[in-house]
């Protein structure tokens, strides 16, 4: 980057604010996903809306592709600085700005810690509900970017269910106003576009969330079943019987052996573990309870435990949470997928990835949200192995190859980023990504905002979809196409 | 281009009525009656596309001729949103109205747009299952109408919106493509959440063709209940109690009117065991306000609000403001209609959203309407007019735009850049 330019973003955020040197633009040159690796021009680190739009005026002017970044605990490259760009990074803009606990409302810095939220508003007996597993790292800027999910979304929503306004600069550093404090502002569902939007439509600076108030009891039971089948079939009994569980989670045995390892939940030693987690009014909560146990030993379930205390429920979390991780322990390196599938697809898909992975020689880990069908397959290999990393993720691919022939999704909660854009021309025909791409250039007509994720081919804005240009040198017919 | 500074709509060409008759059968196109015309602006044709590509396929050729079309579901809400600048075709969704997968063991259900809401949940409770949304009118009212209308009811409190429900969509765009977003699982982050963007945006961006829902289960057991309290402060402290409360409620409203004192309902669902207790809990917040089982026609009052006697001296409006400033909110509603000698009755969500509705003399309507959308947004809330007469029809329903119009209408352009749907209805002149 010329030192002119470099020297004017150095006079928007001070030198405190601007990462220039080699080293230190190293850390910012993957998110959670590694196995990407972009070094950004620079760094910068506003902290306040007025530096942001400076930074993305100057951005605009010169044509500089920015990336916004929070924590950087994304899973599909979201967050991958893009070449001759700049990586703005929300973290000093952490500042919890209100908290109106009667109206249940709280207003945020996009750089503030999701679980800080929820510590905030504790003290009154409310909780932010979207729950990554990341949560007490990640910020909600980019769970705003994201759409961030976690366990617990299967009740509550996702983080789009839970975000009512946002302030946000646009790509040419304009201000606006997306929804608000009150509901159904009148115009078109802004915020609603926004959330999920992974960074492709400006940066948001200040974001107004919904807080949920804490239920009289929860009550967390863990069943072990022989295998993910038996764990799978007591899923469809418990939804079949009307009820609407907090979370419903499913690990296989390779996870439980890795989160046993790690972080020893003491989860009984099965081929397919189930947590179910039920809250709400106490009595409500006994009825239901006695129902699930039931279910899951009319399903095969050989041992039913109730976590009895807080500090049992939170140690069968812990294991749950930190599955991901965990895979460290029995294996050097892993890949892990997000797929959706049709809750009912569930044992066909499963038996498809056991074959898969006995094909390819790979193992296969499976963690789920089972409630809502979304697989979270961890690929093991080992890179010191020529052609397994090749291998695996050539075996994360073909599962969400699966989960789109079963009428699923490539991601539920991770996102699409730079690792699976070139998924969305599977799950997606032209005329819908073409629309998608006409509301980018509404917000973004240069397209800098993050501008080489999400979309298989970025198209320029004001192209017409589908129509061929050729190059002058072919009408010149002096170069062929093939 | 803003739709109030287009021409006045050419007369529809042979050319274009032979490019019909090859796409559509007879009994597909038929004349507006004056009964179609929407604050007086008449269209020529009515046209009703059996499947999705001919409602595309018509919508295009439409386009292309450069008429206006106005979407139609129902019918219902039709009048909702300011006059058409232009209005030449009429597209209905009445045929296009199959329930096309009820996905029962997934909790999800493929839907065309001109479904009524009634057909669709008759077909869901045969495995027990509902859209959990009470919108207006569901005998008649359709699918894509409540979509574009973003229209809910008392049950948005535990179930959310349509935002919350709507996992997949389908629209069919001037160009003449289909164009479909989101899925079919409950759980899907793969590109722009545009089900969000259609809904609500009164059919100015594309036509809703199909949508995918996500259901709940029919309860086994739901009470209502009714408490009586002296004055609005003391249902604002009643309605705030039991927000702060660990009780499961699926809907909480309060009545207020010019001529009774509040009263307020709410609604249990789950087990026996379950709404037993929770009434136990009602009970000890309730204090000294009387609680009674409610009247079985608790949960229709917002449709009630639409049974009014005189249709050229009412109006309806869609309030939002901040739970806690319903006393505020109705104190405004008193100052406002009293000196206009007006008649109000109101209802009130503990979402903060309300409904009121105002009669009494035209002229004073107008005085009083717009000094209410002016407070409520100074309070940060908003003032949306559903209904007026028709000699109020040039008062704008939305209210004020913000700093966010200038991108909607960007959005506006990228999709139906002559503004052949709906031209001048939306937002800001959209």
């Amino acid at each position: 980057m010329n030192a002119s330019i470099l020297n004017e973003f150095r006079s928007i955020v001070g030198d405190r604010g601007l990462v220039s040197s080699l080293e230190e633009r190293h850390t910012y040159e993957c998110d959670g996903l590694t196995n990407f690796r972009v070094l950004p021009c620079a760094v910068l680190l506003p902290t306040s809306i007025e530096q942001v739009q400076s930074i993305l005026r100057l951005c605009h002017r010169e044509k500089i592709p920015f990336v916004a970044r929070g924590a950087g605990t994304g899973l599909s490259g979201g967050a991958l600085p893009v070449e001759n760009g700049i990586v703005l990074s929300l973290a000093r803009m952490n500042r919890i700005l209100e908290v109106d606990i009667p109206n249940a409302r709280v207003t945020v810095e996009p750089g503030v810690i999701n679980l800080d939220v929820t510590s905030r508003v504790q003290p009154h007996e409310y909780f932010y509900a979207p729950d990554p597993s990341s949560q007490s790292v990640c910020s909600i800027g980019g769970n705003v970017a994201e759409n961030a999910g976690g366990a617990h979304c299967l009740k509550y929503g996702f983080t789009t269910t839970h975000v009512i306004g946002l302030e946000v600069v646009l790509p040419d550093g304009s201000l606006v106003h997306l929804g608000g404090k009150t509901l159904d502002t009148p115009g078109y569902d802004l915020a609603g576009v926004f959330v999920g939007s992974e960074g492709t439509l400006g940066v948001a600076t200040k974001i107004i969330l919904r807080i949920v108030k804490r239920p009289e009891c929860v009550r967390t039971l863990l069943a072990a079943f022989p295998s993910t089948n038996e764990a799978g079939a007591a899923v469809s009994g418990i939804i079949a019987a009307g009820m609407l569980p907090a979370a419903i989670e499913m690990m296989d045995h390779l996870a439980i052996q890795a989160a046993e390892a790690a972080v020893h939940a003491n989860y009984p030693d099965c081929g397919g573990l189930l947590l179910v987690e039920l809250d709400g009014p106490l009595a409500e909560v006994e009825a239901l309870l006695a129902h699930v146990d039931e279910i899951c030993r009319s399903n095969g379930a050989w041992e039913i435990r109730v976590a009895q205390s807080d500090a049992e429920r939170a140690l069968v979390w812990k294991g749950r949470k930190a599955a991901f991780a965990a895979m460290g322990r029995i294996s050097p390196n892993y890949i892990v997928q997000d797929g959706v599938i049709p809750r009912t697809a569930l044992p066909r898909v499963m038996s498809e990835i056991a074959r898969l992975s006995k094909e390819n020689a790979l193992r296969v880990a499976n963690v789920f949200h089972a409630g809502d069908g979304n697989l979270h397959p961890l690929v093991l290999y080992d890179r010191r192995i020529a052609g397994q990393e090749e291998a695996a993720l050539a075996l994360s691919m073909k599962i969400l190859e699966l989960c789109l022939a079963a009428g699923g999704s490539i991601t539920g909660e991770h996102g699409v980023g730079e690792e699976k854009k070139c998924m969305m021309a599977k799950m997606f025909a032209e005329p819908d990504l073409a629309t998608m791409q006409r509301v980018r250039c509404a917000f973004d007509p240069l397209q800098l905002s993050n501008p080489t994720k999400v979309f298989p081919t970025p198209r320029l804005c004001g192209e017409k979809p589908g129509e061929y240009i050729s190059h002058a040198l072919e009408s010149a017919g002096l170069a062929e196409r093939f | 281009m803003d739709a109030a500074a287009q021409s006045a709509s050419p007369v529809l060409s042979a050319a274009f009525r032979d490019k019909l008759a090859a796409l559509l059968g007879t009994d597909q196109i038929r004349p507006a009656s004056p009964a179609d015309a929407i604050f007086g602006v008449q269209p020529h044709l009515i046209l009703e596309p059996a499947t999705e590509q001919q409602l595309a396929t018509a919508l295009h050729f439409a386009n292309e001729a450069g008429l206006a079309v106005i979407p139609r579901g129902g019918g219902t809400k039709v009048a909702w949103g300011n006059p058409p600048s232009r209005a030449d075709l009429i597209l209905s969704a009445a045929r296009l109205n199959r329930i096309i997968e009820h996905a029962w063991a997934d909790l999800t259900v493929t839907v065309e747009a001109g479904c009524t809401m009634q057909t669709l949940q008759q077909t869901l409770a045969q495995h027990g299952q509902r859209l959990a949304l009470d919108p207006l009118w569901p005998e008649k009212a359709t699918v894509g109408g409540i979509l574009s209308t973003n229209d809910s009811g008392a049950l948005r409190l535990r179930f959310g919106s349509l935002r919350d429900l709507i996992i997949g969509v389908t629209i069919a765009l001037p160009d003449g493509k289909l164009a479909t977003s989101g899925g079919k699982v409950v759980k899907n982050v793969a590109g722009y959440d545009l089900p969000k963007l259609v809904t609500g945006a009164l059919g100015t961006l594309g036509i809703i063709t199909r949508a995918v829902f996500r259901l709940h289960s029919v309860p086994r057991y739901a009470r209502s209940y009714s408490i009586s309290t002296v004055n609005a402060e003391e249902a604002q402290r009643l309605v705030l109690a039991i927000q702060d409360s660990q009780l499961a409620h699926a809907a909480l409203q309060s009545h207020f009117s010019s001529d009774a004192s509040p009263t307020s309902d709410i609604l249990f669902e789950g087990t026996e065991a379950g709404l037993e207790a929770q009434a136990v809990h009602l009970r000890a917040l309730c204090r000294s306000a009387q609680m009674s089982e409610a009247p079985p026609n608790a949960w229709n009052a917002r449709q009630e609000l639409w049974s009014f006697s005189d249709p050229a001296s009412t109006a309806i409006a869609k309030v939002s403001i901040l739970p806690t400033d319903i006393v505020r909110t109705i104190e405004l509603f008193r100052r406002t209609a009293e000196p206009h000698r007006l008649r109000w009755k109101s209802l009130v969500y503990a979402t903060g959203l309300g409904w009121l509705r105002v009669e009494g003399p035209a002229e004073n309507l107008h005085r009083a309407l717009s000094s209410l959308r002016a407070e409520l947004e100074k309070m940060g809330g908003s003032f949306v007019l559903l209904y007026r007469p028709a000699e109020l029809s040039s008062f704008d329903a939305w209210g004020s735009p913000g700093d966010s119009l200038p991108l909607m209408k960007a959005i506006k352009h990228q999709l139906d850049p002559a503004y052949t749907l709906n031209p001048g209805r939306f937002l800001g002149g959209i």
